[in-house]
């Protein structure tokens, strides 16, 4: 009860006085929980100084007393388990039973491991992020690997695959995400149209802001937004839905009801996400040039006629195919990331919020890897 | 034991939609009890347990605690109610991001005043009270099994030694050696601290053993309260199938 300090004073007290050659201990009024705090210190300095053989408790003066009050008179007797009968002395309803109790109770526990520290334990993080990163590449490659086979399986058999799942994950992962995706899309190609405006004006060829927006939504930003987008959305989704249903058992339920979980959980949503990641950069395409052509028409006066008549005639079809290319693949990324991710949550729920972490910083890493790659690919064929 | 209620239920209705799993349902807890709830599945033994924590409206009806309603409280006198007693959930509910002994240790640094080291050593004494080994301590919830879970639960619902403690389904889980253990325990609290434990179980042993009354709901009120001898005679076809079993009749002549 918040007691103010003045009325702890008179609930409970102590003290101390030697006699006969014994040190004899009085506690007064209510030792409970609340009070005993203050009393730590001088009965851990009694037991320290004097020995512990001459230390007598005198309970007669108790009023209410609880288990971590007896315990704090118990321990101040020494260590051990047998309690003589001299020890305890006066007349208390459960004092000495309570005493004896928790005497028999404790039982001294391993103190808690401190982390290392220093310089060694700095470069030991270092090398085990590095390994757990090595080693988690290689096991997202094992689980790619196993989606591969088990949608080759599928193929054979395409029967097996889960329509209605499927179906589900395209529509909350792809459907539902249609409006932030073009939102999103829409005002990456007018700020890329703010930009050039303002760059190319100073060189007097403002008209090439058809060609900057052209660029770079249709080859980069329309899919990147998206799959940025996938990653934060639906991979952390999926990270977190499997991994509670691994922390709730429920896929050891699957394998040994003799169901896949590959076939039932990954695979329907890696699917979902291949088909939804190109439709859906096709849409933050559409609104990123939507988005240029707004800025252009309000800032350089280039009129909409204007800007599409400028845009067919010389930004290439190669430019979109280069970008609507790529979503597929970023699609599966996404979707593989996130289903290995949730597939390594543990029994606890602490280690479900890491993976959902790890799950979309993987992602959006192994993205923009990706897409370098691709860009180098796509330089060296000329396209 | 005092025949002075610590806890009375008046009026409850508890409902879920327009599913009602309570409907005027009365029930008082006298103070230094160990009061019983069975029921069967369903008959929403939790949901009154959970509503007297405040954890759920009452959707109807009022609770008194020490004879105040607990809807007028304040906030204050609420927090200081929470301080006294002590709950163990039927998952356990451990800090999934806490060592055993820093889940045990966590009511006493939110509420108490005493030094760390202090804080450590009550809590291995719980811990040693609820009958884990020592090398419990520094594990994490994750790596226990369920039956260790329920017992740092119980330490846990006992670190700030409360004057009320509610159990709900406490020996689930349990094997009969360390639920006959636990029963012990919950006597010994209850004679040296004058404990009152609310328990829900269905664990006939138990309920044979250290309940002093029991509480059954059936139809959404509790149909009778009585110390177990009375409530085998009671007549009612969910009690007399509860009792008459060869679980019930197996506990009785043991």
């Amino acid at each position: 009860m918040a007691r103010h300090a003045q009325e702890q004073e008179e609930l409970a007290g102590l003290s101390i006085e030697a006699e006969d050659g014994l040190c004899v201990v009085r506690p007064r009024g209510d030792w409970t929980v609340e009070q005993i705090g203050r009393f730590d210190r001088p009965l851990r300095k009694l037991a320290r100084d004097e020995d512990a053989a001459s230390i007598v408790i005198d309970v007669s003066a108790l009023d209410r007393l609880d288990t971590a009050g007896a315990y704090l008179l118990g321990r101040t007797l020494g260590p051990g388990r047998e309690l003589e009968e001299s020890r305890v002395r006066g007349e208390h309803r459960t004092a000495r039973r309570l005493i004896e109790e928790t005497r028999e109770a404790f039982q001294d526990c391993p103190s808690t491991h401190e982390a290392r520290r220093g310089p060694v334990a700095v470069f030991a993080s270092i090398g085990q992020a590095l390994e757990s990163f090595v080693l988690d590449a290689v096991d997202t490659f094992d689980f790619f690997g196993r989606t591969v086979a088990t949608a080759g399986r599928t193929l054979v058999q395409p029967w097996r695959l889960r329509w209605t799942a499927t179906v589900s994950v395209m529509e909350t992962a792809g459907v539902n995400a249609l409006p932030i995706v073009a939102v999103l899309a829409f005002f990456i190609g007018a700020v890329v149209a703010y930009m050039g405006a303002d760059l190319l004006q100073t060189f007097g060829v403002s008209v090439f802001t058809v060609e900057l927006v052209g660029v770079a939504v249709l080859r980069e930003f329309g899919v990147l937004i998206t799959a940025i987008m996938l990653a934060g959305r639906s991979d952390s989704a999926f990270t977190a839905s499997i991994g509670s249903m691994k922390m709730q058992q429920e896929i050891d339920a699957m394998r040994v009801l003799g169901l896949d979980p590959f076939e039932v959980l990954v695979l329907p949503r890696v699917i979902a996400c291949v088909l939804m990641a190109p439709l859906l950069t096709f849409a933050a395409m559409l609104s990123g040039l939507f988005g240029g052509m707004v800025v252009s028409w309000g800032v350089l006066d280039i009129s909409p006629n204007f800007f599409i008549d400028r845009l067919q005639s010389s930004i290439s079809w190669e430019h979109f195919f280069v970008g609507i290319s790529k979503a597929p693949v970023f699609g599966m990324i996404i979707a593989v990331i996130g289903c290995h991710q949730g597939m390594k949550v543990g029994g606890d729920v602490e280690s479900l919020g890491e993976r959902t972490t790890a799950s979309v910083v993987h992602a959006i890493f192994a993205v923009i890897v990706v897409d370098a790659l691709f860009a180098m690919l796509y330089l060296e064929l000329g396209i | 034991m005092s025949a002075e209620p610590i806890i009375e239920v008046k009026g409850l209705r508890s409902q879920f939609g327009t599913h009602v799993v309570h409907e005027d349902l009365d029930m008082t807890v006298r103070r230094g009890e160990v009061h019983g709830i069975v029921g069967g599945s369903g008959s929403g033994k939790s949901v009154l347990v959970n509503t007297i924590l405040g954890l759920r409206k009452p959707d109807a009806g009022e609770i008194y605690f020490d004879g105040q309603a607990m809807s007028e409280m304040s906030a204050r006198d609420r927090a200081v109610l929470e301080r006294r007693w002590g709950v163990l959930f039927q998952g356990s509910a451990l800090f999934s991001s806490l060592s055993v002994r820093e889940n045990i240790m966590a009511p006493l640094r939110e509420h108490i005043d005493m030094p760390v080291s202090l804080m450590a050593e009550i809590a291995d004494l719980k811990l040693g009270m609820s009958g884990l080994g020592p090398e419990a301590a520094t594990k994490m919830p994750s790596e226990l099994s369920g039956g260790m879970k329920k017992r740092v639960g119980i330490a846990r619902a006992l670190a700030l030694d409360p004057d009320v403690l509610f159990l709900d389904e406490p020996t689930a889980g349990l094997d009969p050696v360390g639920a006959s253990k636990f029963d012990e325990m919950i006597n010994e609290l209850r004679e040296t601290l004058g404990l009152t434990v609310i328990m829900i179980t269905h664990d006939v042993d138990s309920l044979y053993a250290i309940c002093d009354r029991i509480s059954v709901i059936a139809e959404k009120k509790v149909i009778v309260t009585a110390p177990i001898e009375e409530l085998v005679e009671f007549d009612h076809p969910w009690v007399q199938d509860y009792f008459a079993g060869p679980r019930g009749r197996a506990a009785r002549s043991g």
